[in-house]
């Protein structure tokens, strides 16, 4: 990175893109204020665009559109280099945003709520199916019974090697710490993948 | 919200849409109707990041007609610094697929570079990732 200012180059520049997952009111948009500038960011989707789909190439577009918002932040790491959280939709049923969002994510933390832990399940389904790294954060409310990470990890029946990580999600540094965890996770996940293209044993 | 926690996996049904999906909204007035941008060789990615080009922005400047107040608004937003889709999109209260149309526009003008996305599957180096981990830990 030598280029001047006046000569900005954005092949030069690296944007990395997180996904915050998790079930509607688990802490998502807290998660992504606690570490980053947040701002809401509104999406559109085509109706048609869900289930099956409807092949229209036509030039007249008349179909009617739906807008979905979701929190988004940014860490400037140094300049030409960014990490961007999404906040996933909490909604099931806007899962068809999700394969854009995952698509070149670098990995995924997944929230989760002990008290509702049935919540993250497609969450973790969905990043589990496509191999995006990922991990469980468990957003640990001040009135919820506290669990061991190993407790959760078996009852969300993680593949092995995916971490479970205790946090608050309203305190920045524990929030950085998810993050963290999350990119060394990815890492090694991506290295072994290298070293091993077909084997499918998840790394610890 | 204990309704709708069925944590069964996506299933799009009829009934997808009410209330909280949001308004449904007419596509695209700022873009004179267009819902997707006119080039079709750069994809928008969120996270894409968008560079002017400034003597292309000065020739297209002299047609008056070349630009909206919204295309002119991504531009001076760039000029501060290089911006994602998804900043665009949040700093300009505009949806994200109304500035995809409009950033279109102004790749098809030859006024915006678009940065290549990082392909699925595929990681920067080690070291970038060094420098993302000790660049949180320094937040």
């Amino acid at each position: 990175m030598d280029s001047a200012p006046s000569d900005r180059r954005v092949d030069d520049a690296l944007a990395l893109k997180i996904l915050i997952a998790g079930g509607f009111g688990v802490g998502k948009t807290t998660l992504v204020g606690s570490v980053s500038e947040i701002r809401p960011l509104r999406t559109e989707e085509q109706l048609s665009e869900v289930g099956t789909a409807v092949d229209d190439t036509g030039g007249v577009d008349e179909k009617t559109t739906t807008t979905v918002a979701m929190d988004f932040g940014r860490i400037t790491i140094r300049a030409g280099l960014a990490v961007y959280l999404f906040g996933t939709p909490g909604q099931d049923r806007f899962w068809f945003l999700w394969d854009e969002l995952a698509t070149g994510a670098l990995g995924a933390v997944v929230l989760a709520d002990t008290r509702r832990l049935q919540d993250c399940f497609p969450a973790v389904d969905y990043f589990e199916h496509r191999s995006i790294p990922f991990i469980v954060a468990v957003n640990c409310f001040p009135e919820s019974r506290s669990y061991g990470a190993h407790e959760v990890a078996r009852a969300l029946d993680l593949d092995q090697g995916t971490p479970v990580v205790l946090c608050d999600a309203r305190d920045r540094d524990s929030g950085k710490e998810v993050l963290i965890r999350l990119v060394e996770y990815a890492g090694r996940v991506h290295t072994a993948r290298l070293l091993d293209p077909v084997g499918t044993e998840p790394v610890g | 919200m204990t309704e709708d926690m069925s944590g069964t996996p996506p299933h799009h049904g009829s009934h997808w849409y009410d209330a909280e999906a949001g308004p449904l909204v007419r596509p695209y007035a700022m873009t004179g109707g267009r819902t997707r941008p006119v080039t079709t060789t750069v994809r928008f990615d969120l996270i894409a990041l968008i560079d002017l080009e400034e003597e292309a922005l000065e020739a297209a400047g002299k047609e008056a007609e070349a630009f909206g107040p919204e295309h002119r608004a991504l531009v001076d937003l760039c000029r501060i610094e290089t911006q994602s889709v998804a900043e665009l999109a949040a700093e300009t209260d505009l949806p994200v697929g109304v500035v995809r149309v409009l950033l279109g526009d102004l790749v098809e003008l030859g006024c915006v570079r678009v940065s290549r996305p990082v392909p699925p599957a595929q990681l920067p180096d080690e070291k970038i990732l060094r420098e993302v981990i000790d660049g949180l830990r320094a937040l």
